[in-house]
């Protein structure tokens, strides 16, 4: 039961439950040499109820019991009344068990299993239901236990709806019955059931719900959980779009032997060495999907055979689904000017780990331009004694400004469809935007602020793609800051979101990631010219985002932060460079991603944290060790 | 009750306490006395138990309220000479009650069932699920004697008609539709504040400067809207007069106070599972509850005698102290002490001085009426006022209905399911506190006419009249309101008055002497001032013994097949 304190137990109960020790495990060593020599008697079925009855947690004797109704059932003389006695006893035992203990795995998992049968009158389990949901409204047992019951007898969602409803109405305390809501209603949706055909009818009205939960007791967990879940529901389309690509549309990509590219008309953003003779297409979802392989994603160009491109997904665990894939195209090694295009979920097959299909096919096309390598191999060396000191960089933007507006541009795809997005989603996030505002002005609530942080983000997300900047950032890092101080507890998860929102500010314009572009200019080197190295250093960062918008970096500078985890960086396919100094990274574990990376060849990862702890249970293999050198 | 049937004599006739009236204060002083036991003679003019706190039956309660009304005829036998060592001095009833007005629109219906109706004279009063009637009940196990139902919900009423729904609890401020977002979380804070004072919390103690502040300047200090004020003060704290005129208000509650109510309001919502609003009423009516502590009495050896007028005191000649009473059987019956209903006083014999020793006492028989009068109105209608509701509570907070309100007026509603009357109708019971009379009705007139369509006399009342007559028959059936084809204003159907009772009673204090008198019913809602009274009393007669000691519910007697009557 929920909100009851625990008591220290007194001498007397101490006595009474050692007394009750004594008699269960006498109870228990009989029932155990029934069970062993497959006794299935009355007398030996009995005392396993009777032990079931003082411990309803014995899982052995729900087994036994199981096995019991077994062997009963396959008996030659077996009626379909005797089926029904047997059953009914069964049931009888499960009902008191749980009225020992009503949160039995055992027990409610063992009656599921009786009703599976298919003998016993499943009208009577709403009725005990009733009164186990009575007793204690929130047992997520009784409510898990209903959604079964509520399926077999083909209860319409809408009844249970109402019933939810009901249970809210009595106490709105009650995170089952707003989950129970939340799962009646996706169920649903899906089903695109009468009335419930459209979220942007029925989200509103939750969304007023809902609220009159939150201003009534913001102090209540249960209502901010459907809370978040409303905002999930509004912000997230149900299929998957691609979000950027690497190269983008309408984009150069040259391709050189060494470090240095000729000619300026080619923008540095798209520039790229490459000694292996292929270069890769990166893809980057908006969500985690499945399916993307030659026949999904077709790649046209003059010098490569769509059925040879190997579509790879980029996840930290290695599963079939990831937010990036990579392919690699390979290119000749003789001067080329070719155009490749990229056509993305023209036949069907991509699939979200949600299970929507990618119903946008879009398609993007840019110009490969090779320039074979024109210098010997021993001059690349040069490259490898990249220093990443202050001296060496100077800011970018002192030349060709024109070219990078193009390429930044370039970084996003525009999918007509984003533009006919349903203005419901807009109005009700800013109607909730106004909404917590109002709140917060009449408390001060820290899921209040983390829900208008949220909020105003996903309306900054959806509007992007029309106005073409963050309206709210700063409003959202002012939030996590003060929650940051505010919720010492959970100032981590602050921390990273506050990171991934400057991080997507950083990036949302031209001008801002200009300031954080430099050239590197090495006064030892002798090149001809400057490799662009983005640094977001010295940004107290503790995680990386909006890698939608960094596919292209292949210099990038994370020193001086505060970074446990670099999860997401695998999606820079292009990174050759890279530096993690001075961060507060614990383990080898914490550089997985790096393992996808196989441009990278320069990797700093000093003054960090690994093998501060005494235990490191990293097992990467030799395989990298390679990668792990220090080169400073 | 002019001819008295001929009674035995009553035995013994020494008694250590003897009580005239049966209303609920004397009922519980007499079950107190007898489980102190103490040897307890219970008398009541009246035919039935309860007196000015009985449920009646409808052609009952007129005569009721009329005899209560004028003095009656001066002592018929002035000689106080008695040849014994006793001085008489006799009795005669006060005025309790003024301006009776009783309106009956279908007499066949009403008379034809008059027994079927179970009217409180009392009314509206209700039972706290918390409050000190409640735990009287259960602490004496009276309870058994008696069943309750709840009163499901509490409104605000409106000079349009509307009732809004009182947002009591977590629940129903979740689930009200009236207010707004932020009115709700101020509500819910102000709420949560209170009970954070009262769990003793030390962060949110609410300092005593503002505990003795009046509470409305707190209510306002905490920013609450004037909707949500009034909801607390008057539909909640169920303060009686207008807090914001300290010109007009005679009773400004106090911060304290107002906690105070708001912890018992509280506290009685879920309190039983079974009760979904704050309040209970007694199945049968609230005479119910003096009937019921009269039982206990019984049990506990005290000796009823109902329809037995009492005519004289019998006061000592020489030390003026008293000595007993004389019935109007013409028995003497002696006592320690005395115990009596507010209907009583004692008439000096014209023109003969007090012996001395009584004059000094005598004060304490003068009727103070400072405290103003209540109007109480009640009203009887075959529809419900809200639908799908049947049992609830309306308040009309001051200046609501008109901008002279002074005072907050409550009207209870009560179904048959409490068998207070025929299946299918509902008695209103209305009351207000007031200076006079005449403010009184208006008072009541202004619930009645927002809410009920009052038949315009004769020709109205035909068409009424033929309609009830057909409900007499069929009373279960739920016939449409607009078939009796009456003006019915703005669309709007209200449900029509059958019968109503109007009457202001004065509102006496209960007094503390060698002779004691219980209070009046007072113009609370409950019964926590009386019982309050009733307590102080006791201690008064008996200072020596306990007020029900706790032991008396660990060998609850069982009552049996005796009827408490003798």
């Amino acid at each position: 039961m929920h909100g009851r304190p625990r008591k220290a137990p007194k001498p007397e109960d101490e006595a009474a439950s050692s007394a009750k020790a004594q008699k269960l495990r006498a109870l228990q060593t009989q029932f155990f040499t029934f069970h062993h020599n497959k006794i299935y008697t009355k007398e030996a079925v009995e005392l396993s109820a009777k032990l079931l009855e003082i411990n309803p947690e014995s899982y052995t004797a729900w087994n036994y019991r199981k096995l019991a109704v077994e062997h009963y059932l396959n008996l030659p003389d077996c009626n379909p009344d005797s089926i029904k006695s047997v059953l009914d006893d069964e049931l009888r035992v499960v009902e008191n068990a749980l009225r020992q203990n009503f949160k039995s795995y055992g027990a409610w998992h063992h009656r599921k299993w009786v009703l599976s049968k298919g003998h016993s009158s499943i009208d009577n389990e709403l009725r005990l239901l009733d009164k186990f949901q009575k007793a204690d409204s929130r047992n997520f047992h009784a409510w898990n236990y209903r959604r079964y019951v509520a399926e077999s007898m083909k209860r319409s969602e809408q009844d249970e709806l109402k019933y939810a409803e009901d249970m809210i109405y009595t106490n709105f305390s009650n995170y089952s019955a707003w989950h129970n809501r939340s799962v009646l209603l996706s169920a649903l949706f899906e089903k695109k059931a009468g009335g419930f055909l459209l979220k942007e009818k029925v989200l509103p009205e939750e969304y007023e719900f809902i609220h009159q939960a939150i201003f009534t007791d913001p102090d209540d967990q249960s209502g901010w959980f459907y809370h978040l879940w409303l905002l999930d529901q509004t912000v997230t389309t149900d299929s998957p779009l691609l979000a950027s690509s690497w190269p983008g549309h309408g984009s150069d990509v040259l391709l050189v032997g060494d470090r240095c590219y000729n000619g300026s008309a080619f923008s540095p953003f798209s520039a790229l060495h490459s000694d292996s003779g292929s270069f890769p297409i990166v893809l980057y979802f908006n969500q985690p999907v499945g399916g993307v392989n030659s026949s999904t994603v077709t790649v046209e160009c003059g010098f490569n055979k769509n059925e040879d491109l190997f579509w790879k997904p980029l996840s930290a665990s290695n599963s079939q689904t990831a937010r990036v894939w990579v392919a690699h195209l390979k290119v000749p090694s003789s001067d080329l000017h070719s155009t490749v295009e990229v056509s993305v979920g023209h036949s069907k097959g991509i699939i979200s780990t949600r299970g929507f299909v990618y119903s946008h096919p879009s398609m993007f096309s840019f110009k490969v331009h090779v320039q074979p390598m024109e210098r010997d191999s021993s001059q690349v060396s040069v490259a490898e004694n990249i220093s990443l000191r202050e001296e060496n960089f100077k800011v970018y933007g002192t030349q060709s400004e024109e070219s990078i507006i193009d390429s930044f541009d370039q970084l996003i795809i525009k999918n007509g469809h984003e533009t006919t997005a349903s203005n419901w989603r807009f109005e009700a996030l800013a109607k909730e935007i106004e909404c917590f505002r109002e709140l917060l002005s009449l408390v001060d609530c820290k899921i209040g602020k983390l829900t208008l942080a949220r909020l105003l983000k996903a309306y900054d997300a959806m509007s992007y793609p029309f106005a073409n900047k963050l309206v709210h950032s700063e409003e959202v890092l002012e939030l996590y800051s003060d929650l940051m101080k505010l919720d010492p507890t959970h100032y981590q998860f602050y921390k990273d979101e506050h990171s991934i929102v400057l991080l997507q500010k950083v990036t949302s314009s031209k001008e801002s990631l200009l300031q954080h572009c430099f050239q590197y200019k090495d006064s030892a080197s002798s090149a001809i010219c400057d490799p662009i190295c983005l640094r977001l250093n010295n940004l107290s960062l503790s995680r990386m985002g909006a890698f939608e918008k960094l596919l292209w970096v292949q210099m990038l500078d994370l020193s001086h932060n505060e970074l446990q985890s670099i999860e997401g960086l695998e999606a820079m396919q292009l990174l050759s460079c890279l530096s993690l100094r001075n961060n507060k990274l614990r383990s080898l574990t914490a550089l997985e991603p790096l393992r996808k990376l196989k441009s990278l060849r320069i990797l700093d990862i000093s003054y960090n944290q690994i093998g501060d702890q005494s235990i490191d249970t990293t097992s990467i293999g030799s395989r990298n060790s390679k990668m792990n050198q220090k080169l400073l | 009750m002019d001819d008295i049937p001929p009674y035995p004599p009553i035995d013994p006739t020494t008694f250590d306490l003897i009580v005239i009236g049966t209303g609920l204060p004397e009922s519980i002083i007499a079950a107190a006395a007898s489980t102190a036991s103490k040897s307890v003679l219970h008398l009541d003019p009246n035919p039935f138990y309860g007196s000015h706190f009985s449920s009646l039956p409808l052609a009952d309660l007129p005569s009721f309220l009329s005899s209560h009304s004028t003095s009656p005829s001066p002592p018929h036998s002035p000689s106080s000479d008695d040849p014994n060592e006793f001085s008489l001095l006799e009795f005669a009833t006060r005025p309790l009650y003024s301006s009776i007005d009783i309106s009956t629109f279908s007499p066949n219906l009403l008379d034809q069932h008059s027994r079927k109706f179970n009217l409180d004279v009392a009314g509206p009063r209700v039972l706290f699920c918390a409050d000190k009637s409640i735990e009287l009940l259960l602490r004496t196990g009276t309870n058994q004697y008696m069943e309750f139902k709840s009163v499901d919900a509490t409104f605000v009423g409106d000079n349009k008609g509307n009732l809004w729904s009182v947002p009591d609890s977590r629940a129903a401020i979740f689930k009200d539709k009236s207010l707004g977002l932020v009115e709700k979380n101020k509500l819910m804070r102000f709420f949560k504040l209170v009970q954070g004072h009262l769990a003793g919390e030390q962060d949110v103690k609410i300092s005593e400067e503002d505990l003795q502040s009046p509470f409305v300047d707190f209510l306002n200090k905490m920013g609450l809207p004037p909707k949500i004020k009034s909801f607390i003060l008057y539909a909640i704290a169920m303060a009686d007069y207008d807090q914001e005129d300290t010109g007009v208000c005679r009773d400004l509650l106090k911060t304290k106070d107002g906690i105070d109510q708001l912890a018992l309001y509280n506290a009685s919502i879920g309190r039983f599972q079974n009760a979904s609003g704050a309040f209970l009423y007694p199945i049968y009516g609230q005479g119910e509850l003096s009937q019921a502590f009269c039982r206990r009495a019984a049990v506990k050896g005290c000796l009823y005698v109902l329809r037995m007028p009492v005519t004289a005191l019998l006061v000592d000649k020489d030390t003026g102290c008293y000595k007993g009473v004389r019935l109007a059987s013409g028995q003497d019956i002696f006592s320690q002490k005395l115990i009596l209903d507010p209907t009583f006083k004692v008439t000096l014999p014209l023109g003969s001085s007090p012996p001395l020793p009584l004059k000094e006492k005598l004060p304490f028989f003068s009727l103070k009426d400072d405290k103003g009068k209540i109007a109480r109105g009640i009203c009887i209608t075959k529809t419900s006022l809200k639908p799908d509701i049947s049992n609830f509570l309306v308040v009309y907070p001051p200046r609501s209905l008109f901008p002279e309100q002074v005072t907050s007026i409550r009207l209870l509603q009560i179904a048959s399911n409490l068998a207070v009357c025929l299946p299918g109708m509902f008695v209103l019971y209305i009351s207000a506190l007031c200076n006079d009379d005449d403010q009184g009705k208006k008072l009541i007139h202004a619930v009645m006419n927002t809410l009920l369509t009052v038949p315009l006399d004769s020709e109205s009342n035909a068409a009424v009249q033929s309609e009830t007559a057909e409900i007499g028959s069929a009373v279960q059936d739920e016939t449409s309101e607009s078939s009796s084809g009456g003006p019915s204003d703005s669309g709007e159907e209200k449900p029509t008055l059958l019968w109503s009772a109007l009457y202001s009673q004065e509102l006496t204090l209960g007094q503390v002497d060698f002779i004691c008198s219980t209070p009046m019913p007072d113009g609370k809602l409950n019964y926590n001032d009386l019982i309050d009274t009733t307590f102080k009393i006791f201690q008064e007669i008996y200072p020596e013994e306990e007020f029900f000691p706790e032991t008396s519910l660990e060998n609850p007697e069982v009552d049996g097949d005796a009827s408490p009557e003798t």
